[in-house]
């Protein structure tokens, strides 16, 4: 036992576990070291002769198979008696209120006309807001109703009614062109002391007679919607109702 | 438990080194049908606590889980063999010759046999460095010791693997079974 270098230095020289350094610095040694060149060669023929035995046990395909059978009805199990069981029951109300959904839907197809009016409603509630915003209120700004009527010829496919009523407190402050439900309408915008109204203007669909009076709140915004003329109207505002329907009595006298 | 999306991680991550977590099973029991339940137990372990898995070393984190269930198991079914210590002082000064290894290394009986002579902390040792292939890092990860002790584990491993080859070794450790 001449060499007194630690006997693990020729494992992980043979197992190539010592850096750049190292390894060059162990071959140095091995060139006089007829010890470590012993032991290297006998780690080397055992190394091999593991390598040729091939020991290495796979796990049968039956296990395989068992494995990953029990692994699904395992969660299921695991479910039944654990505490996270929590985002099953999120599933499970998520589920019910899709199947909900669903049926609403095809049980009360009736139902659907008034959800269509909500919706659109509330497209007009938003449209109202968004027009909040600076800059958007308008596209014409303008009390004189010649100037803003004239603004939309060419911009839609129809010529909406534009009125203004300053004498009776409600004056024109602009129109602007805004969408809803997918096709375009007239928004005219009126002010009520410090608030504004905006009033969405479309035609009415060939197919349908006047529409009969109907109104709503959103957000803190009502909404009141009516037909004359050919012409659906709707005003939103975060003035009170009473407002919207003098407003509304205005437009159809 | 494990969501679809943490299922498909496991069966990507984890159910690969099926094969791994049988073949130390076998080697640290000494039996496949032994194996093939405790491996079996492991992987269903494994899945319970995939969420505590953190990316990283897979193979090494399901090993670690097969070599603590194994251990477990041993305790329970075979103590007697838990108890099979090395006496390490009594073969430091034996060498072994490559000639000799590499006749008796041709014997594959008597290569499983010898592997299977090792007490359990130092066949696992060869089985997975030599057998699985592990670097010391994993083997440290496995086995939860430093590194150093990998080194030095895996040193008497081998050559206590190689005196039990060449007959060197006069110790018989008995099988449990």
């Amino acid at each position: 036992m001449a060499c007194d270098r630690s006997q693990t230095v020729v494992h992980a020289y043979l197992d190539g576990e010592l850096d750049a350094v190292g390894a060059a610095e162990f071959e140095r040694h091995l060139e006089h070291c007829r010890e470590c060149v012993d032991a290297l060669e006998t780690h080397e023929a055992l190394t091999a002769a593991l390598k040729r035995a091939e020991l290495y046990q796979k796990g049968s395909p039956a296990l395989r198979q068992k494995i990953q059978a029990s692994l699904r009805p395992q969660a299921e199990n695991v479910v039944s008696f654990t505490p996270s069981r929590v985002p099953y029951r999120w599933l499970a109300a998520a589920a019910v209120l899709l199947l909900l959904a669903y049926a609403g839907w095809r049980i009360l197809p009736s139902l659907r006309g008034a959800d269509d009016q909500t919706v659109i409603a509330a497209e007009m509630v938003d449209a109202h807001l968004r027009s909040l915003q600076p800059g958007h209120l308008t596209d014409v700004l303008s009390t004189d109703q010649h100037t803003v009527k004239p603004w939309f010829n060419g911009k839609l496919d129809f010529s909406p009614p534009v009125q203004d009523f300053s004498t009776d407190g409600f004056p024109l402050v602009g129109g602007r062109l805004d969408v809803v439900h997918g096709r375009a309408v007239t928004a005219l915008v009126y002010g009520r002391r410090k608030h504004l109204i905006s009033v969405f203007i479309w035609p009415l669909p060939v197919n349908e007679k006047d529409k009969s009076l109907h109104s709503g709140a959103q957000q803190g915004y009502h909404w009141l919607a009516w037909a004359s003329n050919g012409m659906e109207l709707c005003a939103v505002s975060d003035v009170s109702p009473s407002d919207l329907d003098q407003l509304h009595n205005l437009f159809t006298k | 438990m494990l969501d679809s999306q943490d299922q498909v991680r496991f069966e990507q991550l984890v159910l690969p080194h099926l094969d791994a977590a049988f073949n130390l099973a076998r080697w640290l029991l000494r039996s496949r049908a032994d194996a093939e339940d405790v491996a079996q137990e492991a992987l269903l372990r494994s899945y319970r606590f995939f969420l505590t898995f953190h990316g990283g070393d897979a193979r090494a984190w399901l090993l670690q889980i097969v070599r603590n269930t194994c251990y477990s198991w041993l305790e329970k079914n075979r103590p007697v063999e838990q108890m099979t210590e090395f006496n390490e002082e009594l073969h430091t000064t034996t060498s072994v010759s490559p000639e000799s290894l590499a006749i008796a290394g041709n014997n594959r009986e008597r290569l499983t046999r010898a592997l299977e002579s090792l007490p359990p902390r130092q066949r696992e040792m060869i089985v997975l460095r030599e057998l699985e292939g592990c670097s010391y890092k994993e083997i440290a990860t496995i086995t939860s010791v430093p590194i150093g002790t990998v080194m030095s584990a895996l040193s008497r491993a081998r050559r206590q693997l190689q005196l039990a080859l060449t007959g060197t070794t006069h110790q018989e450790v008995t099988h449990g079974l």
